[in-house]
């Protein structure tokens, strides 16, 4: 991550975009720093690509302005920006080897015909694709095609890299092992990377610092365990991973916040947070921050219930707990011991949950 | 009942049946195709003669003779006719590409209510009478139609008065031919044109754009290669029917200087000579088999290159 006080890389100033009636980029203002891994985080038509293609210069704004190394991109075509874009469908030219189209984008540069063989096979030795040269993309794998759309997209060696949904065509292994391949290259070659996905578990790997949209505005950015640990609002905490959500009032704000929570029926001290007593406050906990236990836990904050659904996944159980309220509590537990007992409880089960005054997460829309 | 829907399913499956479905379609290509060809094949091997049909056999071995296909080559009425039709053919398709091309790109870019619109508007004219749309041409050409004198008007507003022009001498000349086969096959080259450029891809043209191309270059590079195959069927279906057109020469063609389509009509009927009228045809198919391998071989090319897109 770039150091505070740099001048930003990218400016995005005030950018709205609407499609006729649709607002699809509302006023979204964002600055991203030189050599930054950044994602854009939304669900489907939450305006991350098309402020991606903006980005490209595909869109143009219909108000405010993107600087992209101190220089107004307004009114500037594609391909007159020093940006290239990785698109979600890969778009290789089919008709092109691959050696051809990692090369698409030299034939415009100054370049003897040496430099831009070269350039392609520095290219394809960086995704290690050197031994398949020659062939068509229909002949490629969907890793290997997404590999030389990678190679053509960094051949220009651009000022800033566009990646829509770069892993969303891969399958699961393929994923993984490519995420960290793509990381690699970008601390390599030290270009900016710009990421829309709608993966959350993508962006937090991938990501130095991640944008939350929703509705075509920014609810929240920040770095994966900022914008995990400390979501600022309701929806950011919802769509980051899966929540449990409590409303409550606050009671008094002494040694740690006093919580009345009716749902979990009783009161729940937690340890951050500046709020007035009688303030209405939402409290959230992440499922793996919540202990499960057969006996009473020595913990501020413990409610009884009966365990009511339980998924298996091997590494981890998720274990659904309805409280005597009836509210649902969604709790996360690590399978230590190996065997059938391994599992701290069953169907029907009552246990005790818990969780520490520092695990809970103090909203307030 | 469903007892009954799955005894029908498998008597549909059944063999035979599905033989039968593949069987007709070639027995009728055989029937009326192979065998007139066939017919056609032997008649031209024979002489005239004043019996109906008007053809005979040699009465000894071989029983056949080559004199009428010797006759396409000593005879320049023959290769003049070719090469006019050929000619004319190619020039039409050049002009059908030239026109059609831009306009089925163009038909591909607009929003899904106007394509429809406008490839309504493409095959509109297949509503009225083809001989019908060749007559209007007449009257459109002609030295005495409003157009002639119109259009004549205009250019001698423009030149020297000493250049003046009566009229402008249209009718009954190649020009004419390829203006209404132009005209008349330009839906043909426009649809499989259309077929295949409308399957392509947009974000390849994204996609070259980002890499720094104008948009010129997309379509130099992007846009123009991918659709050959378009060009391919939409040249064929305009040159093959073109190449033989009997029509369009007859009425607004030169009549000294006519093509193959013509010949063959005239050797059949006002000559009654069935077996020179046959060598003819065959000579034509002959000749289109040598052109058309080369088109189809670029084809094939072309299809294997689209192929890598076709393919997830």
């Amino acid at each position: 991550m770039a150091a505070e006080g740099q001048a930003p890389f990218i400016r995005i100033e005030g950018v709205s975009k609407s499609f006729g009636k649709f607002t699809a980029v509302n006023d979204v203002s964002l600055d991203i720093m030189k050599g930054e891994m950044f994602a854009l985080l939304g669900g489907s038509g939450c305006g991350k690509t098309t402020l991606l293609r903006m980005l490209a210069g595909f869109e143009q704004p219909s108000s405010g302005r993107i600087f992209l190394d101190g220089q107004d991109m307004s009114g500037i075509p594609p391909y007159e920006r020093p940006v290239n874009m990785m698109f979600q469908s890969y778009a290789l030219f089919p008709h092109m080897t691959v050696e051809g189209n990692v090369g698409y984008g030299l034939k415009h540069e100054k370049m003897t015909a040496a430099e831009r063989t070269g350039r392609v096979r520095q290219m394809l030795d960086l995704v290690q694709l050197t031994a398949l040269a020659e062939r068509k993309p229909h002949q490629l794998s969907g890793g290997q095609r997404q590999r030389v759309a990678l190679a053509r997209a960094l051949a220009k060696q651009p000022k800033l890299l566009l990646l829509d949904e770069p892993l969303g065509a891969l399958d699961k292994k393929l994923r993984e092992h490519t995420q960290f391949e793509i990381m690699n290259i970008q601390e390599r070659t030290g270009i900016t990377f710009v990421v829309v996905t709608h993966d959350q578990e993508e962006a937090m790997t991938l990501a130095d610092r991640i944008a939350v949209m929703d509705h075509g505005e920014i609810r929240q950015v920040g770095a994966p365990t900022e914008v995990y640990e400390h979501p600022s609002s309701r929806f950011v905490a919802g769509f980051i991973g899966s929540i449990n959500m409590f409303d409550g009032d606050v009671k008094h704000n002494g040694a740690g916040l006093t919580i009345a929570v009716p749902s979990l029926g009783s009161d729940i001290v937690i340890e951050t947070g500046s709020a007035q007593s009688g303030d209405k406050v939402t409290v959230a906990v992440r499922p793996e921050k919540i202990m499960i236990s057969r006996d009473r836990p020595e913990c501020a904050n413990a409610f009884q219930g009966v365990v009511k659904d339980l998924g298996y996944f091997g590494k981890d159980s998720l274990y659904r707990v309805v409280l005597p309220s009836g509210t649902l509590v969604s709790v996360n537990s690590v399978n230590t011991t190996r065997g059938s007992g391994s599992r701290v409880a069953e169907w029907d089960d009552k246990v005790w949950l818990s969780f520490e005054p520092s695990a809970a997460i103090l909203l307030r829309d | 009942m469903a007892e009954e829907t799955a005894a029908g399913r498998s008597w549909f499956n059944r063999r035979g049946w599905r033989d039968l479905i593949i069987g007709v379609p070639y027995v009728w290509l055989l029937t009326f195709f192979l065998l007139p060809f066939v017919i056609v094949f032997a008649m031209s091997l024979a002489r005239r003669a004043e019996l109906s049909p008007p053809i005979a056999f040699l009465d000894e071995w071989p029983w056949i003779r080559g004199d009428n296909f010797a006759r396409l080559f000593s005879d320049t009425l023959y290769i003049r006719a070719y090469l006019t039709s050929i000619w004319n053919a190619g020039v039409a398709t050049f002009f059908c590409l030239l026109i059609g091309y831009p306009m089925a790109l163009g038909i591909t870019r607009v929003s899904k209510s106007w394509r429809n619109i406008l490839l309504m508007l493409v095959i509109l004219p297949f509503w009225t009478s083809f001989l019908l749309r060749v007559y209007a041409w007449m009257g459109l050409l002609g030295n005495n139609s409003w157009f002639n004198r119109g259009l004549t008007a205009t250019i001698n507003a423009v030149i020297p008065s000493e250049w003046a022009l009566k009229s402008i001498p249209m009718m009954n000349s190649n020009f004419a031919v390829v203006l209404v086969m132009v005209y008349s096959y330009l839906p043909f080259m426009i649809l499989p044109l259309y077929a295949n450029l409308e399957k392509l891809d947009m974000t390849l043209n994204e996609a070259a754009l980002d890499l720094g191309s104008r948009p010129w270059q997309v379509f130099k590079d992007v846009t123009l290669p991918l659709s050959i195959p378009g060009i391919i069927a939409g040249g064929l279906l305009v040159f093959i029917p073109a190449s033989g057109e009997l029509i369009i020469p007859s009425l607004v063609g030169n009549a000294s200087d006519p093509m193959i389509g013509r010949v063959i009509s005239d050797q059949f009927s006002s000559a009654r000579d069935w077996p020179m009228a046959s060598a003819v045809a065959v000579a034509l198919l002959l000749l289109l088999l040598l052109v058309l391998p080369m088109m189809v071989y670029t084809y094939f090319e072309g299809r294997a290159q689209a192929q890598g897109e076709a393919r997830p």
